[in-house]
């Protein structure tokens, strides 16, 4: 496998804490791959080995075909990485921010490279302005221009939308898919399921350990879980009496109908059986979403451990 | 109320305890610093470096000097054998008194003609000869006593045997502003410098921009450099106005080469700014940056000669003060503006400047961290 990313068995310990445990990670050119998990799962401090941040106790591979604990200098110069936190200089103005980063990759042409990429972030006009009066949005619309200005071939992005209105959040990943289809691999970490379904491939990782992977159908498919909704009243209480039953996994609540999930269908529907002759509630079998996996997922944490992938 | 009063102390307190080098800070440098400076600052310097240039060698000279060491102010640790080789080490402040005994000392101080004694003390700093040219006064009547016998007893009561000639050079009228001032430009530099780099990374860290700085192509030495050198600007900015001021508003008189002192202030620049960058690698937060660069500027003005005599000091705070290069810079800066000296003579000053230099930016390349690690 020649990806732009290929890892295997990334494990980083702080004192007695696993942040990660024997992650591999492959991502081929051109590719968005999404990391999702819950917080504190390991994902920053995945992405944080990626490029060079941190140094991995165990574990090896490649980035762009770069060894990740050699040639992490040369790494870096290739990749750009945007950090959960906004992290350029809130009382440099837009412009110097960017001609900062242009001079620290030692661009040629810099002021042309800095007007093109204001203009294409359609700062143009607000370019004398502080970073740090800009709102969440635009600080993170700069943030990922000053990342792509120096042509990186890798992105590494983490958390890039959290705090962001959904507009901008929808501007982003269009944008994201335009630098893809010019050849960029992206690996973006998200909490948000659309954004997950926005990307080719996907990545869960819990508490330090990627417990499912592939396309969003692959994962679905793979978690066999079967979901039926509801709908009617006093869902509630019968939330309360469905999770007793032998068979039902979970049941989540999304806005006024449940979801009731089980990874058999027809202990599930074996369960349901009594419930679904009660007045006024709908049933329908519905097809499984991404949510219903990771809450799923998410549920093992305090299950057992056994479905590491 | 007292509750609300109550949330904000536990919370304080909780916080104060987190932060274990401003808690160890707080209780531990306050009895390091008066146990150290405690013992170390003395108004009343004694045993002080002395020369002798004997002329005339006879029991009278050698009574002379061995009363003037008994006064215990006077340290008689060299013979010069010329009177160039005296001035020269006036000059370079190896000593702070040259004594001369001229020729016919002997015979005319048998006569009884009052022969002079000379005496050249280093001025600079008025309080640090005061007592010592004071006690010098006193043996004009009692350190011949014993020798003054038979005959020549006649010599010895009223009068003294001896005609003592002080001259206070560099600065006779003895103004505390001619030794304050230059001393004053180290001081200033030193607090300046320190404290503004000091910040440098602290404040990337705290400001949370340090992750981006780290994963972009950046060496250490690019970083330390490009953070230093508009310090080191700024600093010789201060100069400017401190040497202005010294020369028009204080009048001390600039004796040697400006362009020379400019060269020395620029080691002693970068070595202040490597300090304060390297208290920023090892500094978590701007808080204790800050109390890292006070930590160091208390002993530099108590133990660096600036507000008490250097030589008053025991012996082991002259070494830790011979660490410092604010002692090393007060001694170039008086020498070149008070005693016009030139490069022969503060060369012996500079090079501790530049290992102090090679030292600490050791440390802070080595402290420099390139992961998050």
């Amino acid at each position: 496998m020649n990806g732009v990313i290929d890892v295997r068995g990334l494990t980083k310990r702080f004192g007695r804490h696993v942040a990660v445990n024997g992650v591999s990670i492959d991502v081929a050119k051109g590719e968005i791959a999404g990391f999702l998990g819950p917080n504190g799962s390991g994902k920053t401090t995945t992405i944080r080995m990626l490029c060079g941040l941190l140094t991995p106790d165990e574990g090896e591979g490649t980035c762009l075909g770069l060894d990740v604990r050699r040639d992490s200098k040369r790494i870096k110069a290739q990749i750009g990485y945007m950090t959960q936190r906004f992290s350029f200089y809130e009382d440099l103005t837009i412009r110097e921010n960017l001609d900062f980063v242009a001079r620290l990759y030692r661009l040629r042409s810099r002021k042309a490279q800095v007007d093109r990429t204001l203009e294409r972030l359609g700062l143009g006009d607000r370019q004398q302005q502080l970073a740090g009066t800009l709102s969440g949005g635009w600080k993170q619309r700069l943030a990922l221009a000053a990342c792509v200005m120096h042509g990186p071939k890798l992105l590494l992005l983490d958390e890039p939308t959290a705090g962001v209105d959904p507009e901008a959040r929808r501007v982003f990943w269009d944008q994201i898919h335009v630098l893809a289809d010019e050849g960029l691999t992206v690996l973006v970490s998200t909490h948000y399921m659309d954004e997950a379904e926005r990307c080719h491939r996907i990545f869960y990782i819990n508490e330090g350990v990627v417990i499912a992977r592939g396309t969003v159908d692959q994962v679905i498919a793979d978690a066999g879980l079967t979901t039926w909704t509801v709908r009617g009243p006093g869902l509630a209480r019968l939330a309360a009496a469905l999770s007793d039953c032998d068979g039902v996994e979970q049941v989540a609540p999304f806005g006024n109908t449940l979801h009731v999930v089980g990874g058999d269908a027809e202990r599930l529907e074996a369960a349901i059986a009594p419930f679904r002759k009660r007045h006024g509630l709908r049933w329908e079998l519905d097809a499984t979403s991404l949510e219903d996996v990771f809450i799923q997922l998410m549920g093992r944490r305090t299950g057992g451990q056994q479905a590491a992938a | 109320m007292f509750g609300r009063i109550m949330a904000v102390l536990v919370k304080e307190f909780i916080q104060m305890r987190r932060d274990r080098m401003t808690f160890g800070m707080m209780i531990g440098i306050p009895i390091l610093q008066l146990v150290l400076f405690g013992f170390a600052i003395n108004n009343d310097p004694k045993n002080l470096p002395t020369s002798v240039l004997i002329q005339d060698h006879g029991r009278y000279s050698r009574a002379l000097v061995a009363a003037m060491q008994n006064t215990e102010y006077f340290r008689v640790d060299s013979v010069a054998a010329t009177e160039a080789e005296a001035q020269r080490l006036l000059t370079t402040g190896a000593v702070n008194f040259v004594v001369t005994i001229p020729a016919g000392f002997e015979r005319d101080l048998a006569r009884g003609d009052q022969p002079q004694l000379l005496v050249q003390a280093d001025a600079t700093d008025p309080t640090a000869s005061a007592n010592a040219l004071a006690a010098l006064q006193q043996l004009q009547y009692t350190a011949l006593r014993h020798e003054l016998r038979g005959v020549l007893s006649g010599l010895n009561p009223d009068e003294p045997a001896f005609e003592l000639v002080v001259h206070r050079l560099y600065n006779p009228e003895g103004i505390t502003a001619y030794n304050v001032v230059p001393g004053l430009i180290g001081v200033i530099l030193t607090m300046s410098t320190i404290l503004m780099t000091s910040l440098a990374l602290t404040r990337e860290t705290e400001r949370g921009t340090m992750e981006n700085l780290l994963a972009m192509p950046l060496r250490p030495i690019e970083v330390m450099l490009g953070k230093i050198v508009p310090y080191i600007g700024i600093g010789c900015v201060q100069v400017a106005i401190i040497l202005a001021a010294a020369r028009w508003l204080f009048e001390v008189p600039i004796l040697g080469s400006v362009p020379l002192l400019y060269g020395m202030l620029l080691a002693f620049i970068a070595a202040n700014v490597c300090l304060g960058y390297t208290f920023s690698t090892l500094a978590r937060t701007q808080m204790q940056a800050m109390q890292l660069t006070f930590f160091f500027f208390l002993p530099s003005i108590l133990l660096s000669g600036f507000m008490f005599p250097f030589r008053g000091m025991p012996v082991w705070a002259q070494w830790i003060g011979e660490a410092l290069p604010l002692t090393h810079f007060m001694r170039i800066a008086r020498g070149i503006l008070l005693k016009g000296n030139g490069f022969a003579e503060v060369a012996p000053s500079l090079w501790p400047i530049f290992v102090f230099l090679a030292i600490v930016g050791t440390i802070a390349l080595r402290r420099y961290r390139q992961t998050l690690d």
